[in-house]
């Protein structure tokens, strides 16, 4: 797991690499230390608030263990960075006393919404665990159809009605089959959409009130899906999603490309909403479950 | 927090700077502070911006703003106007062609908006007369073809495909048919693909070389990170791009990924896409873009106009209102003769950050000084009653106005149209920004 996790990551660690080891390379600790390791920082997308932050208390520790040389402050530095995304968290995703546990997933447009979706059904298939995949996106053209044509190679189920329904109604029904079939797991697609517009925004929490009503409890988890390119806007994403309906936790995408996703420590700092799983591909293998000590130590390495 | 940064600050920053006389060093360097921390708040890549600043800094301690007297203006101004020249020139066209057909080819990473964007391009080439065949050249994401298939009969648009083919074959076959149909645009739609995957880079490179396109654009997400600049310049060595496409300008994203994109790769910026349908499409304005990254609107402008035009209780009372949403055509009408003074409605509301998105809202409400004189003719026509309650405003009632004026009857019912449809907008307003805009202060009415 680590191995593959960190082949994921590679690239990722790839960039980290080269700077951390000029950084902790250097002797003393010094302000250009501090600049050098917020130039890292915030080229890591983590954000000038949660970066500063960091380097406050990085500083408070390393004064406070009298530590002067860089090499010794990198393992502080670690420590600082898992505690940040670690900090009340439960990494495993929930599961129903009785099932079927509910996924419903959520994000902007093309963040990787769908194939989350279609690895973590192969994911849980493989498990031996029945799956149900519900076309909650009836809006963009041929979104029914990319969860179907997944469905089939991952061996998961697909309940959909057609492209201009009502998503709400999608759901009621996949709820109902995935009780009815006595399936272990649904996963709720549903479409792309701004964080910003209050009319698809109503639309989330009408299909979660549908959720609530014909499972009779909230989803298990309601997942957002971030892209690791994703800037600062990420924060406002997490934020005003969190408004609509308790977000339980992130998906990460694309960390198979050079961005590093530095915006879930911000978005944890912030928001105080964990990451959950990454998407390291676009195959169905490619999804982890999210580790802090191996995310941050993939990137110190 | 989301439009909060350089605004505010600035504004702290002026207080400070204002009075003071002239610029020192130290001034400067606190303004630019600000300056850099909104530019990497808004996503502008790190090193992008350290240069900069760095040029602002020399700019700014030149004697042109020494000798200014509200130096802490200047420094805004030569903030906004570097950053529009950094941003280019609008150049919202994609280039013509003279041997129909040729390709114009989609690029970018994964979801960043190609398959929309296609199919908006499409639209917009065929409005301005074109004939555009959109060719689906995504055989790895699955629907895809079938996504483009489908936005093209919504659009109109023809769409060539041949199912999951190399794509360098179906670029020359959709040449082929193009050159049948007589159509002179190909716009071909490439899968999603990360900079640094060496066999699908590739697979762009042989089509560039086989199919020599017109354009080749590479597609971006407005949210980028500042990844942003690796990508460009990744896709840019390799395909050498004729222009960018900046999509999901819709959100609240403040959008400094435009200018990393445009400092490394020093393409056109040609369209912003803000919207899913097919016309949120539009062309891309480097002054406005400015604004958006800066997070301030035009806030400089906006200060010196509003001081010294509006009256501050007069103000106060008007926000008040508005958030009431008690407005009347009373206010309507004082608020359009402060207007007057300041410029047009859109480009008052662009200056103000949050709202710059509604402002687009009021372009079909902007007047000219000729409306603008009849639209006061009209009101001062009206009795006090009927500005305070124009529900009461019946036929006759828009019969005596009229011709009170000297104006017909439907440009009384034009104006009452208008200013129902702006309290709509306000009604919006006040429930996007519910709270947000409370500790702004500043709504210049
Ligand atoms: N490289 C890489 N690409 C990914 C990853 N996850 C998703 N993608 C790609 O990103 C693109 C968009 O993915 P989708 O799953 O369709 O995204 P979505 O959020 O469902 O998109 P909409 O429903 O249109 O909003 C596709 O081309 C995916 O193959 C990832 O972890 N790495
Ligand atoms: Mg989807």
């Amino acid at each position: 797991m680590l191995e593959k996790f960190k082949k994921g990551l590679s690239k990722t660690r790839d960039v980290f690499k080269n700077q951390f080891d000029i950084l902790f390379g250097g002797s003393e600790i010094d302000d250009l230390f501090f600049d050098e390791l917020e130039e890292i920082l915030v080229s890591a997308d983590v954000g000038m608030e949660t970066t500063t932050k960091i380097i406050q208390s990085l500083d408070k520790r390393l004064q406070a263990k009298k530590i002067r040389e860089r090499a010794a402050a990198r393992e502080v530095l670690k420590e600082l960075m898992v505690e940040l995304l670690e900090k009340d968290q439960k990494t495993s995703l929930a599961a129903a006393q009785t099932p079927p546990t509910v996924f419903l997933i959520l994000g902007v447009n093309g963040v990787g919404k769908t194939t989350a979706i279609a690895k973590m059904a192969y994911r849980f298939s493989q498990e031996g665990k029945k799956v149900l995949l519900a076309a909650g996106d009836t809006f963009r053209a041929a979104a029914i159809d990319q969860l179907e044509e997944w469905s089939g190679s991952v061996g998961a189920g697909v309940i959909k009605h057609h492209e201009g329904g009502d998503p709400s109604a999608v759901i009621f029904d996949a709820v109902n089959a995935a009780v009815a079939r006595g399936v272990d797991i649904l996963i709720c697609d549903t479409a792309g959409r701004l964080h910003t517009k209050a009319n698809l925004l109503e639309e989330i929490k009408k299909i979660s009130r549908v959720i609530q009503k014909s499972l009779g409890t909230e989803p298990h988890e309601t997942l957002l899906v971030l892209d690791a390119t994703t800037g600062q806007n990420g924060i406002s994403q997490a934020k005003l999603f969190q408004e609509v309906v308790p977000i339980s936790g992130l998906i990460l995408t694309k960390l198979d490309g050079t961005a590093r996703g530095g915006i879930v420590l911000a978005i944890k700092d912030i928001t105080g909403i964990p990451l959950k799983l990454i998407g390291v591909g676009e195959k169905k293998e490619d999804i982890q479950i999210f580790d802090a000590r191996e995310f941050v130590e993939a990137l110190l390495a | 927090m989301l439009f909060s940064g350089l605004s505010e600050k600035l504004q702290e920053t002026f207080r400070k700077l204002r009075g003071k006389g002239k610029l020192s060093e130290k001034d400067v360097d606190s303004a630019l502070r600000e300056v850099r921390l909104a530019l990497l708040e808004a996503d502008v890549n790190y090193k992008v911006v350290k240069n900069f600043t760095a040029s602002l800094k020399e700019r700014s301690l030149g004697a042109e703003v020494l000798k200014s007297l509200t130096p802490g203006q200047q420094v805004v101004k030569i903030v906004h106007e570097e950053l529009v020249k950094l941003m280019g020139e609008s150049q919202s066209k994609i280039s013509s062609v003279d041997n129909p057909p040729r390709i114009v080819m989609m690029v970018g990473l994964q979801g960043s908006g190609k398959t929309t964007t296609a199919a908006k391009l499409a639209v917009l080439l065929k409005k301005n007369g074109h004939r555009p065949l959109l060719a689906a050249g995504d055989i790895y994401r699955p629907a895809a073809i079938k996504q483009l298939e489908i936005l093209g009969s919504e659009a109109e648009v023809p769409v060539f495909s041949i199912g999951k083919e190399d794509p360098v074959k179906i670029a020359a076959l959709a040449l082929k048919e193009a050159g049948k149909e007589g159509n002179d645009y190909v716009i071909f739609d490439t899968a999603g693909r990360l900079h640094i995957d060496e066999e699908l880079m590739d697979e762009l490179g042989k089509l560039k070389k086989e199919t020599n396109p017109l354009e080749i654009l590479l597609v971006v997400d407005a949210m980028t990170g500042q990844d942003a600049v690796n990508v460009a310049q990744s896709f840019h060595e390799r395909l050498g791009l004729t222009g960018v496409i900046l999509t999901k300008l819709d959100g609240d994203t403040r959008g400094g990924a435009a200018l990393s994109v445009r400092a490394v790769t020093n393409c056109p910026i040609k369209f912003i896409g803000t919207g899913e349908k097919f016309n949120a499409f539009e062309p891309f304005y480097p002054d406005r873009m400015a604004s958006r990254i800066l997070g301030m609107g035009d806030v400089l402008t906006l200060i010196e106009k509003a001081q010294t035009v509006v009256d501050e209780k007069k103000r106060q009372d008007l926000e008040k209102k508005l958030r009431s949403q008690t407005l009347t055509l009373e206010d309507f009408l004082e608020q359009l003769q402060q207007v007057k003074k300041m410029g047009p409605l859109e480009d008052l509301l662009g200056m103000i950050p949050g709202l710059n998105k509604v402002g687009n809202q009021f372009k079909n409400l902007s007047l000219d000084d000729k409306q603008f004189l009849q639209t006061e003719a009209i009101i001062k026509s009206m009795t006090r009653d009927e500005r305070l309650r124009p529900e009461i405003i019946n036929s006759s009632r828009r019969r005596r106005i009229s011709l009170g004026s000297g104006t017909s009857v439907q440009d009384v019912n034009r104006l009452l149209k208008q200013f129902e449809q702006m309290k709509k907008i306000l009604k919006q307003i006040n429930a996007m920004d519910k709270g947000k805009l409370k500790n702004r202060g500043m709504f210049p009415f």
